[in-house]
């Protein structure tokens, strides 16, 4: 069977959920090969092969941590150059999109981007895309070269799946530009404690009703009583409400979780765009009229702050 | 010596408005008006204020696109960049991400540059690749998805916000930079501005002045193929209830028949 390389996503050897959810993918049209690069890449190997890795591809170099985008490039050439996969995998993070973009130009190949599925065609791999704010989904293939492909996270289930996961070290050889932009210094994002917004399965947002940063506590309660992410829309980040990497929408990020909780938000073409694929969609808002109502499951007209303490209270009985 | 600013910029359909596929598979844009890109505004604004800040500096704005697309380029000159080029073929149309990257890479060389800076993403395709294969193209430094930029003494700084850290960037010119909607409020273009606009040069450019083939880019060049498109159907619609004071309680009722309790 063909090999199919997958870049994986992970933080000092931790595999972060969707790299798992694209071995999944990667099954259906071919035996995964990993890559796994920078400080613990190692230690992947388990995770990885209990996932179906057949192999996992390391390197451990410090140019991953130094400079920006490109010595990741510079490896995952390495390895498609020492592997001949029929199709290269990405996550749809920021990074995972510039890598894989590079890479393909460097191969000579098409690339898609931000595909939620992904099937086996008769001319290679079949993407799924949600566009023009999720109102269309279009199928689409690479046409020349071997597919490069990135997949939004929570696209596919993680299964688990016994493969060798052998390890193998992978020699890369930096190119000239690969040290062109340093990283000067790296500020760790304080961790909330919360699921990564683009991987949660339930989303929780709040938007211009919250009315200040103040009563965000309660967006954040009602999180925690569901194990949520927290969201923000576009008017409480520009608000200094809530952080921008806690942004859903068009400018921010694309959520496409299992139940996605709108509070207080409208619902405008932007944030729609970047929550509009989730499977549930529930919303309260005081205006009836919002346009939000159009696409949910569930909705309540009403005030935010009577809703959502009383719902985080029914919730945290009923877990007992 | 002057330091030369290209500001790529898309000219895309509005998304208040009905985007749809045309027969083609390719983007419909009779039907729908079309503007600058939200987020190419930052990228202007953030030339324009990297301009301020130099001795000496020209700012040219670049865009591909139908002709409708030098709307596009007037509005970033009404903000107060000096020049535009439009680069303009039927050739072009259907262009995939590689064939734009090209013709861009193609179009800034042609310029001359000292620093190009684009939107962190175009706001219909919202790939988000085309600063990276411009970087790749252009063999220079890419300094992406900043939220601050700086340009002194020949050397750009940055800093990228990731969803697990914050980093400080630093690259030697010439490069490519590409900015998020965080890094600074657009300016909206002055009445002044606007006037000054229908003065300043708009230089048009085919395929053959960028020494390319119509093969290499648009549909019959695109790397990748849209099989088909459907419109998503209309959700159903959903149950909406008033709060009488039960509204908390009736929705966890329904989250706990959808198991999500």
């Amino acid at each position: 069977m063909a090999e199919v390389l997958v870049l994986v996503d992970h933080v000092d050897g931790a595999v972060r959920k969707p790299t798992l959810e694209l071995l999944t993918l990667a099954r259906r049209i071919g035996d995964p090969v990993a890559v796994a690069l920078g400080a613990g890449a190692g230690n992947t190997a388990g995770v990885l092969g209990e996932h179906g890795a057949v192999k996992v591809l390391t390197s451990d170099a410090p140019e991953f941590a130094d400079y920006l985008v490109v010595p990741k490039v510079d490896a995952l050439q390495a390895a498609f150059d020492a592997v001949s996969p029929a199709a290269v995998l990405v996550v749809s993070s920021a990074e995972g999109k510039e890598i894989a973009a590079r890479l393909a130009l460097r191969i000579g190949s098409g690339i898609i981007t931000d595909a939620t599925d992904l099937e086996a065609g008769d001319e290679g791999p079949v993407a799924t895309q949600a566009v023009f704010a999720a109102s269309y989904t279009t199928r689409s293939r690479v046409s020349k070269g071997v597919p490069v492909i990135t997949v939004k996270p929570n696209s596919a289930p993680v299964e688990p799946a016994a493969a060798a996961g052998t390890v193998e070290a992978l020699t890369v050889s930096f190119g000239e530009t690969a040290s062109g932009t340093k990283v000067v210094s790296r500020t760790a994002r304080e961790s909330t404690g919360r699921p990564e917004l683009t991987e949660a399965a339930i989303v929780v947002s709040g938007g211009r009703g919250v009315n200040g940063a103040e009563n965000f506590p309660l967006i954040e309660a009602l999180a925690d009583s569901l194990g949520a992410a927290v969201g923000a829309s576009r008017a409480a980040v520009d608000a200094g409400w809530y952080p921008h990497t806690s942004q859903v929408g068009q400018t921010g990020k694309s959520v496409s979780p299992q139940l996605y909780i709108a509070s207080g938000i409208s619902g405008a073409i932007q944030h729609r765009a970047g929550m509009q694929t989730s499977k549930t969609i529930v919303a309260i808002n005081k205006d009836a009229e919002a346009p939000i109502f159009e696409l949910v499951d569930y909705g309540v007209v009403g005030d935010l702050f009577a809703v959502v303490p009383q719902l985080t209270e029914e919730i945290n009985t009923r877990k007992g | 010596m002057s330091l030369r600013i290209v500001v790529c910029v898309k000219y895309v359909p509005d998304a208040t408005g009905d985007r749809r596929f045309a027969d083609d598979l390719t983007l419909d844009r009779e039907d729908v008006d079309g503007l600058l890109s939200e987020l190419d505004e930052y990228a202007v604004e953030q030339a324009l204020q990297i301009a301020d800040g130099a001795d000496d500096a020209e700012i040219t704005v670049v865009t591909v696109g139908p002709e409708d697309a030098k709307d596009a380029l007037r509005k970033a000159l009404s903000m107060g960049a000096d020049k535009a080029v439009h680069v303009e073929d039927d050739d072009l149309h259907g262009s995939d991400v590689m064939g734009t990257s090209l013709v861009l890479a193609k179009a800034v060389e042609r310029t001359g540059y000292d620093l190009v800076i684009c939107g962190m993403a175009s706001t219909d395709g919202v790939m988000g690749v085309l600063p990276a294969l411009l970087a790749e193209r252009l063999g220079v430094p890419q300094v992406t998805l900043l939220s601050e930029v700086s340009v002194a003494g020949g050397v750009v700084t940055g800093r990228r916000d990731g969803d697990t850290a914050s980093e400080q960037l630093e690259a030697s010119l010439p490069a490519v930079v590409s900015v998020t909607d965080q890094s600074g409020e657009a300016r909206y273009p002055s009445f002044k501005g606007i006037m000054a606009a229908k003065k300043k040069p708009v230089e048009s450019l085919d395929l053959e002045d960028l020494e390319l083939d119509a093969d290499e880019v648009g549909l019959a060049g695109a790397w990748t193929a849209v099989d088909s498109a459907t419109e998503r159907p209309a959700r159903t619609a959903g149950t909406v209830v008033k709060d009488e004071g039960e509204g908390g309680k009736q929705l966890a009722e329904f989250l706990a028949g959808q198991k999500f309790i």
